[in-house]
């Protein structure tokens, strides 16, 4: 059930490579630590691998097969800011509910009152919604996370709140994580691996 | 006499929920600040927790359905719409969160200059751009085509090309590498340092303590504590509120551990202290009435059992 980047390359159109060549492999129930400067293509490797966007060369092996391109998609991306990840015209439940059938329990792991259900996405605080945008990041059907600055918006009792319910969540259900923050100190609380993206990418180019 | 000070400010918003029906939304309450000439005062708290809504308010752009009582002195006047119109943009600058507040179908090359007026303004905008490491293809570049740490670099040169007295800054350094981080707490520093009073808005308290001579905790919508940065220490014995040393301690290079439950909402409010439903030291006066501000050891806190 690995999750593997195989020479993945990207570049928008005919401009310079933004990285070539990556090669990374994620385990179940593996937590990688993704740093790097900004601007060096951490997100766009996350949201190739999550399927929102196509490498110009390589490929994203999911099980040793290519992304299912129909049907729930086993590797999920929860974005840094929640508020421009949730429909603004949606209440919160059904905001949960497009992912699949509520599970209390998760829920309730993420610290999510049962009535904020209830409530409109500009009633909730970022940390509120960020909580929402992970469970409905963590259906049944998810096996990988990718988590993309997902805590940085966020004060520190939150970020930690958030960060001991998921930790726990992915042990249990043995699904990998890739942690991708500037919080080096944040990183070595969690991750048991830790990359450097610069040094992934073939092509040292300089930021 | 400090260059700014916010007195018992208030703001609430009419919310309607089914009709005519509405109901009243109070984001902040009761809350004072201040900010001498050359000090920058770092702002911290959960999201939610009134940051932003202050900055506005001493901008004078909040929206308009927006409730406001108490008061707000500049330079020792009186805060007036009027006054907020000519001041802002050149006295009183903000540098807003991300690129989203630039307009994304101009050069931003012409939005730095966009405060300014006259023919030195290509000159200015120029010196600032290399001031600020910026090259010469950025200035054609749009919004959408740069990198973070560029994208903060522009937001910082709009505010600045005036020579602002007062800078707000509103959580300008989440998602940066520490290099371009670095970079503008050391901008800010150069601002203070320079006479200018600067205003940080983040909840990174790292970066805070960093740069900043205090900082003011921001919980539901008031200022729980004042403290100078060296009380940020060790187990947070040295704080004074209690949501103060929480917040320290969930730090991940401090404890990592968070304390259960949140902030409530600005239509739910408990009566008596905001944070006392969290709190362990909750006695049946805490709940009654919310706790006076009151001078502590060189700082302010709003909590009675605080020593």
């Amino acid at each position: 059930m690995q999750l593997e980047a195989r020479n993945v390359s990207f570049r928008y159109r005919r401009k310079k490579w933004l990285f070539r060549d990556i090669n990374l492999t994620v385990q179940p129930g593996e937590v990688v630590g993704l740093a790097g400067p900004s601007g060096c293509g951490k997100t766009t490797l996350a949201r190739i691998l999550a399927g929102y966007e196509k490498p110009s060369n390589g490929t994203v092996l999911f099980n040793d097969a290519p992304l299912p391109k129909t049907g729930y998609h086993p590797i999920q991306l929860v974005f840094q800011h929640p508020e421009k990840a949730i429909n603004p015209k949606w209440p919160m439940k059904a905001v949960l509910e497009e992912a699949g059938n509520l599970d209390v329990e998760l829920l309730e792991r993420l610290g999510i009152q049962e009535n904020w259900l209830q409530r409109w996405p500009n009633e909730l605080s970022g940390g509120e919604l960020q909580r929402f945008c992970i469970a409905r990041a963590l259906g049944p059907g998810t096996q990988f996370l990718i988590a993309d600055e997902m805590t940085t918006m966020l004060d520190t009792i939150t970020q930690a709140q958030i960060w001991h319910g998921v930790m726990d969540i992915v042990r249990n259900r043995n699904i990998g994580i890739i942690i991708i923050s500037h919080d080096t100190v944040l990183l070595k609380r969690l991750v048991s691996r830790y990359i450097d993206f610069p040094l992934l990418n073939k092509d040292k180019v300089s930021y | 006499m400090p260059l700014v000070e916010v007195d018992d400010l208030s703001v609430s918003f009419k919310q309607y929920t089914k009709g005519f029906k509405h109901k009243e939304v109070k984001v902040i309450h009761n809350l004072s600040f201040s900010i001498n000439a050359g000090e920058i005062v770092a702002v911290v708290g959960s999201s939610g927790s009134g940051k932003s809504l202050l900055a506005h308010a001493i901008l004078g752009i909040l929206p308009r359905n927006a409730n406001v009582s108490g008061t707000i002195h500049y330079d020792g006047k009186e805060l007036t719409p009027s006054l907020q119109e000519k001041l802002r943009g050149k006295e009183l600058a903000f540098v807003p969160q991300s690129v989203n507040f630039l307009n994304p179908l101009m050069e931003v090359e012409k939005q730095v200059r966009g405060a300014l007026k006259g023919k030195d303004s290509f000159k200015t905008q120029k010196e600032i751009f290399e001031k600020y490491n910026l090259s010469t293809d950025v200035e054609k570049l749009y919004p959408f085509q740069l990198s973070g740490g560029m994208a903060r670099r522009i937001l910082v040169s709009t505010a600045v090309i005036n020579k602002a007295k007062f800078i707000i800054a509103d959580e300008p350094t989440p998602g940066l590498d520490q290099t371009v981080v670095k970079e503008a707490l050391s901008s800010f520093k150069a601002f203070a340092d320079n006479g200018t009073a600067v205003m940080f808005i983040t909840h990174d308290i790292q970066s805070a303590l960093s740069v900043a001579d205090k900082i003011a905790v921001f919980y539901a919508g008031t200022t729980v504590e004042v403290a100078p940065v060296e009380d940020f220490t060790g187990s947070g014995e040295r704080l004074r509120h209690p949501y103060s040393k929480a917040l320290w301690r969930a730090l991940p290079q401090n404890e990592f551990r968070p304390i259960p439950g949140s902030q409530p909402k600005g239509d739910e409010l408990p009566r008596g202290c905001l944070f006392a439903p969290r709190c362990d030291m909750t006695t049946t006066e805490c709940l009654e009435h919310l706790p006076e501000k009151r001078v502590l050891r060189n700082g302010m806190v709003r909590c009675i059992h605080a020593t």
